[in-house]
C-alpha cells in the first residue's frame, strides 16, 4: 500500500508573490486525488512545492512519515515519487527509449513493466527509437507519464495530463489513469477538465486564492452542482 | 536577490558621502597639490561619466554588454586624432567629438539591433568579441592609429600646461591650462551627469525600467521594448564616447591600452557593481574610490612588498608587488560580489520594509 | 525478442549535414585565394590541428554553459595554467626533450599533457566551489564573479612565474615535418589533431552510450527534470566542470608547444575564440563545438594569409553571418 500525503500550513512565495497562502490538505493513500481551481488559484504551484522545485516558506508537507519541505527535489523523486509537470518536459533530443531509463533510477527497466506500460500506451512501443520531439503533444504527454512510472512509485504528482489534447486521447489517458491507479499507487492530479476529474478521481480538493476551498469526496462533488457553480464557475455539462 | 540599488540615495551617511566627493573633485586642485593628484582627480571626473553610463545600459536597461570600453575608445581616437591631423584648435576638436559620437551611434544602433535577434547570452558574448576586434583593429590599421604606441598629440592653446591666463597664482595654484582644462573637464562631466540623471528618472527612465523587470509584460503594456532599448543603448554610447574624448583630452595621447583594452571594461564593471547599480549616484563613489585606490594602492603595496623581501617571506614579494594590483582587485571585486552586490549604495542605504 | 533488443519500427531520425558542411565550403571558398595547392594544404593541416586544439578547450566550456547556464569567464585562465603546468614538465625534463628517440619525446610530451589537465582538473574543483556555487543560478552575478575569479588567476600565474614569456620548445623528434611531394605537414599538427580527434570521439562515447553522458544531455536540455527525476545534477555538474577545465588545460599546454612560448595572455586570447565557437556551434552542443572549431580555425588560417590584418575580425564577421542564417547556432539543443 502506498503512502499519504499532507500538507499543512504551507506557504510559497515566488519573488514577492505569495502564491500559496497557508495551504492544508490530504491526498489519502492508495486513493486518486484531483486538486481543481480556476486558473492562477495555484495548484501547479502547490505540486512543484510538494516536489521541492520551490521550496515552501512555512509549513509541513509530509510523505508517509517522511518530511518533504526541506528536501532538494532529487530528494523528494528518491523517496519515490514520480512527477509528470504541465510542459511534459520529455527531453526532446533523446530517445524515447532514453527517456524512459532516465526514469528507471534504480536499475534497467523493467520488461514486465514496460510491456505494462505499452499496453496502455502503444505508441510507445512504436517511436521506441525515435527521438522523442518528433512525437506529437498526446504522444509526448503519454511518454511523460510513463517516465514517471516507469517504476513503482508512492506518490504521483501529474499535472494538467489532459490540456489540450484531442478528445479522443482524452479517453485513453483516462483509461491509462485507471490502469495506474489500479496499482495502489496514491495519486495526486492538477486537472482543469471536470468530466476527467470525475472518472478519474476519488477525492478532490479545490483551491482558490492560494488555498483550499472545498474537500471532499469526488462523487459528492459531482452530484452536487450548485456547489460547483460557486468553486468552479462552471456546471459539469458545459465542461464536456 | 537583486543586484540594483535604486535611485535617489536616501540615507544621511549617503548623502554626505556623495557631498563630500563631489566637493573633494570641484577644489581638488586646491585641496590637493601636486601632479598625480590632480591627474587622480581628473580621471575620476572621466571615469564617473564612463561609468554612469554604463549603468544606463547595465542597470537601468538591464542590458549586459562588454562593448561599452569600444565607444569610449571611438571618443578618444575620434578626438585624438582630429587634434593630431588637423592642428590643436577647438575647431578640430569639435570635429572629432562630433565624428566619434555619429560613429558611436551607427555602432549602437547596430548593436542594438543585432541584440534583437539572438538571447541575452549570446548577446554578451558577441558585444565581447566585438569589443575584442575593435581593440585589435586598432592596434593593426596603424596608419590611421598609431597602432600599439598610439598617438601624441597637443590640445587648444587655452588648455596648455604652459598658457597662462594669471600672472599670480589662485589659492596657491598656478592659473594655467591644466587647471582650466580641469574645470572643462569638471563642468563637462556634471553636466553630462545631470542630463543622465535627468533621463534616467523620466518617464523614459521608468519605462527601461519596467522592461528590465519584466520584458513581456512591458509589451504587453504597450511600451516599445526595442525603441526604449534602443535608445538607452544610444544614451550610453554617447555618454562613453564623451568620457572618451574627455581622456584624451587631459592625456594629449591617445592609445589601445588607455583606450580600448578589455581591462577597461572589466574596471567598469568593477566600479559599477562596488558603486552599486542602478544608481547613477554608485557612480560616483564607485569610480572615485576605484580610482584613487589605483592610483594610492600601489604606492602601498610596493611598501609591503619590500617588507616581506626584507623578511625573506617566500612568495609574498611576488604576491605584493605593485604590477599585481589587479590580484587585490580582483579579490576584493569577488567579495564584493558575494557579500554586496548592491555596493556601496545599498549598504549604506537605510533598510526599507521587506519587499522581496 | 525484447523490445529493448528490438529496433525501431521507424528509421532513426537524419542528421541535418548542412551545418557540418560549412567548413568545407569555407576551405572550398578560399582556395581560389590562396593560389598554390601546397599552401592551401599547410594552411588547411594548421587549421585543422588548430581547430582540433580550439575543441579541446570548447568543448567543456559548451557543455558548462549547457547544463547550468554558467558562462565561465575563467576558462581562459585555465588554458593558460595548462600552458604553464607543461613547461613546469618539460623544461625540468628538458634531456627527454632533447633526446633523438621518439618513446621519450612522445612520454615527456603525453606526461606534459596528462599533468596539466590532472592539475586543472583539480583547480577547476576548486574554482567551481569557491567562485562559481556561490552565485549559481543568478546570472549576472556568475559573469562578474568568474570575471573577478579569471582576474585573480591570471595575476596569481603571473605572480607564481613571473610576468615574461616563458619559451617553449618541441621535444626533438616532434619537430619537422612529414614531406608528401611538394606539401609539407608539421608533425606536431598531426599529432594535436590526432589528440583532439581523441578528446572528440571519447566525448561523443560518453555522451552517447553511458548514462552519465545521458544525464549529462538530459540536463543541457532540462536540468530541473532532471532533478525532478531523482538526479544530484549538481554533483554531475561539478564533475562537468572538472574535465572542462581539465581539457582547457590540455588545450592551452598544447597550444603552448605549437606556439613555441607560454604568457598568460593566451588565456583571454582563446578565451575570446572559444566563445565565438561555442556561439557559432550552440550552446550546450559537442557535436556544434566541433565543426564550429575547424571552422574559426580555417577561417583564421586562411585569412591569415590572404589578409593578414583581417584574421581576427573575419572570425567576428564569421560569428555573425552564422547568427543571421542560424540565430542560436549550427546545431542548436532543443529546448534551450
Amino acid at each position: 500500500m502506498s503512502l499519504g500525503l499532507t500538507l499543512e500550513g504551507v506557504h510559497t512565495h515566488i519573488g514577492r508573490y505569495h502564491i500559496l497562502q497557508g495551504v492544508d490538505f490530504d491526498a489519502p493513500a492508495g486513493k486518486t486525488t484531483m486538486l481543481l481551481g480556476r486558473n492562477g488559484a495555484g495548484k501547479t504551484t502547490a505540486l512543484r512545492t510538494v516536489m521541492g522545485l520551490w521550496r515552501a516558506s512555512k509549513g509541513r508537507i509530509a510523505l508517509g512519515d517522511a518530511r518533504l519541505e526541506k528536501l532538494a527535489a532529487s530528494d523528494v523523486a528518491r523517496l519515490g515519487v514520480g512527477y509528470a509537470p504541465e510542459t511534459m518536459a520529455v527531453f526532446s533530443d533523446l530517445t524515447v527509449k532514453e527517456n524512459l531509463v532516465l526514469g528507471a533510477r534504480e536499475g534497467p527497466l523493467d520488461e514486465k513493466r514496460l510491456n505494462w506500460i505499452f499496453g496502455f500506451f502503444p505508441a510507445l512501443r512504436k517511436f521506441w527509437l525515435s527521438r522523442a520531439g518528433a512525437l506529437s503533444g498526446g504522444q509526448k504527454q503519454m511518454l511523460s507519464i510513463a517516465r514517471a512510472i516507469v517504476e513503482p512509485r508512492e506518490l504521483l504528482l501529474i499535472d494538467e495530463p489532459t490540456k489540450g489534447l484531442a478528445p479522443a486521447i482524452v479517453g485513453a489517458l483516462i483509461e491509462c489513469l485507471k490502469e495506474i491507479k489500479a496499482t495502489g499507487v496514491t495519486i495526486l492530479v492538477v486537472e482543469q477538465n471536470f468530466r476527467v476529474a470525475v472518472e478519474v478521481g476519488d477525492e478532490v480538493r479545490v483551491m482558490d486564492n492560494g488555498r483550499i476551498a472545498h474537500r471532499g469526496l469526488m462523487r459528492d462533488l459531482a452530484a452536487d452542482q450548485a456547489l460547483q457553480n460557486r468553486l468552479l464557475g462552471l456546471s459539469l455539462d458545459s465542461h464536456q | 536577490m537583486t543586484l540594483l540599488s535604486g535611485d535617489p540615495p536616501r540615507g544621511r551617511a549617503l548623502q554626505v558621502l556623495i557631498v563630500v566627493v563631489v566637493l573633494a573633485l570641484a577644489f581638488a586642485p586646491f585641496l590637493f597639490p601636486g601632479v598625480k593628484a590632480l591627474n587622480t582627480a581628473a580621471k575620476i571626473l572621466w571615469m564617473i561619466l564612463l561609468v554612469a553610463s554604463y549603468d544606463v545600459l547595465i542597470g537601468y536597461a538591464g542590458i549586459v554588454s562588454f562593448a561599452h570600453v569600444m565607444f569610449f575608445g571611438v571618443g578618444a581616437y575620434g578626438a585624438g586624432l582630429a587634434l593630431y591631423g588637423f592642428g590643436a584648435t577647438w575647431g578640430a576638436l569639435a570635429a572629432g567629438v562630433a565624428a566619434a559620437s555619429a560613429l558611436s551611434l551607427v555602432l549602437a544602433l547596430a548593436i542594438g539591433l543585432f541584440s534583437l535577434r539572438v538571447q541575452a547570452i549570446f548577446f554578451a558574448m558577441v558585444t565581447l568579441a566585438i569589443a575584442y576586434a575593435f581593440n585589435v583593429l586598432a592596434s593593426q590599421l596603424s596608419w590611421l592609429t598609431g597602432g600599439e604606441d598610439g598617438r601624441s598629440f597637443s590640445v587648444p592653446p587655452a588648455l596648455r600646461p604652459g598658457f597662462k591666463w594669471l600672472d599670480h597664482p589662485v589659492l596657491g595654484v598656478q592659473a594655467n591650462g591644466k587647471l582650466l582644462a580641469y574645470y572643462l573637464l569638471f563642468v563637462v562631466v556634471v553636466a553630462a551627469f545631470l542630463v543622465l540623471l535627468r533621463i534616467v528618472n523620466s518617464p523614459f527612465g521608468r519605462v527601461l525600467q519596467a522592461i528590465r523587470e519584466n520584458p513581456f509584460r512591458a509589451e504587453a503594456l504597450g511600451y516599445r521594448t526595442v525603441f526604449h532599448r534602443t535608445l538607452a543603448t544610444c544614451i550610453s554610447a554617447l555618454g562613453a564616447t564623451l568620457a572618451g574624448a574627455l581622456s584624451a583630452l587631459w592625456l594629449r595621447y591617445v592609445g589601445p591600452d588607455t583606450a580600448l583594452s578589455f581591462s577597461i571594461q572589466v574596471d567598469v564593471l568593477v566600479m559599477v557593481v562596488v558603486g552599486g547599480m542602478g544608481s547613477l549616484y554608485g557612480a560616483i563613489l564607485g569610480a572615485a574610490l576605484f580610482v584613487f585606490a589605483e592610483a594610492y594602492l600601489q604606492d602601498l603595496m610596493g611598501g609591503l612588498s619590500h617588507l616581506a623581501e626584507d623578511a625573506r617571506l617566500p612568495l609574498l614579494p611576488a604576491l605584493f608587488h605593485p604590477d599585481r594590483w589587479l590580484l587585490w582587485l580582483g579579490l576584493a571585486f569577488v567579495l564584493a560580489v558575494y557579500f554586496a552586490p548592491t555596493g556601496i549604495i545599498g549598504a549604506l542605504r537605510p533598510a526599507e520594509g521587506k519587499g522581496g | 525478442m525484447s523490445i529493448l533488443d528490438a529496433g525501431a519500427a521507424l528509421p532513426r531520425p537524419k542528421i541535418d549535414l548542412l551545418p557540418a558542411l560549412t567548413p568545407v565550403v569555407v576551405a572550398l571558398a578560399a582556395a581560389p585565394f590562396i593560389g598554390s595547392f601546397s599552401t592551401f594544404l599547410t594552411l588547411t593541416a594548421a587549421g585543422l590541428a588548430m581547430g582540433m586544439m580550439i575543441f579541446t578547450m570548447a568543448s567543456g566550456l559548451t557543455l558548462v554553459f549547457g547544463m547550468m547556464d554558467v558562462l565561465n569567464f575563467g576558462h581562459g585562465a585555465f588554458i593558460a595554467l595548462g600552458a604553464y603546468v607543461a613547461t613546469l614538465v618539460l623544461l625540468p625534463l628538458a634531456s627527454w626533450s632533447s633526446a633523438d628517440s621518439v618513446p621519450l619525446n612522445l612520454a615527456v610530451f603525453l606526461l606534459a599533457a596528462v599533468a596539466a589537465a590532472l592539475v586543472c582538473g583539480a583547480l577547476g574543483w576548486v574554482f567551481e566551489r569557491l567562485i562559481v556555487k556561490p552565485v549559481y543560478g543568478q546570472h549576472l552575478r556568475q559573469i562578474l564573479a568568474t570575471i573577478g575569479g579569471s582576474i585573480i588567476a591570471e595575476q596569481l600565474l603571473y605572480a607564481l612565474f613571473g610576468p615574461d614569456q616563458i619559451p617553449l620548445g618541441l621535444p626533438r623528434t616532434l619537430e619537422g615535418s612529414f614531406v608528401f611531394g611538394e606539401a609539407a605537414v608539421e608533425k606536431y599538427r598531426v599529432l594535436a589533431t590526432l589528440v583532439g580527434l581523441a578528446v572528440f570521439l571519447g566525448e561523443m562515447l560518453i555522451l552517447n552510450r553511458t548514462k552519465i553522458g545521458l544525464l549529462i544531455r538530459a540536463g543541457v536540455e532540462n536540468r530541473e527534470m532532471v532533478e525532478a527525476l531523482g538526479y544530484r545534477i549538481d554533483r554531475l555538474f561539478v564533475g562537468v566542470f572538472m574535465a572542462g577545465s581539465a581539457l582547457a588545460g590540455l588545450g592551452g599546454a598544447m597550444m603552448g608547444l605549437y606556439r613555441g612560448q607560454v604568457h598568460a595572455t593566451i588565456g583571454a586570447e582563446f578565451l575570446v575564440l572559444c566563445f565565438i565557437v561555442i556561439i557559432i556551434g550552440g550552446l550546450g552542443s559537442v557535436g556544434g563545438s566541433f565543426v564550429a572549431s575547424i571552422l574559426v580555425a580555417l577561417i583564421a588560417n586562411y585569412a591569415g594569409f590572404v589578409a593578414p590584418k583581417l584574421a581576427l575580425v573575419s572570425n567576428i564577421l564569421a560569428m555573425v553571418v552564422v547568427l543571421i542564417w542560424r540565430p542560436r547556432g549550427l546545431y542548436p539543443v532543443s529546448g534551450r
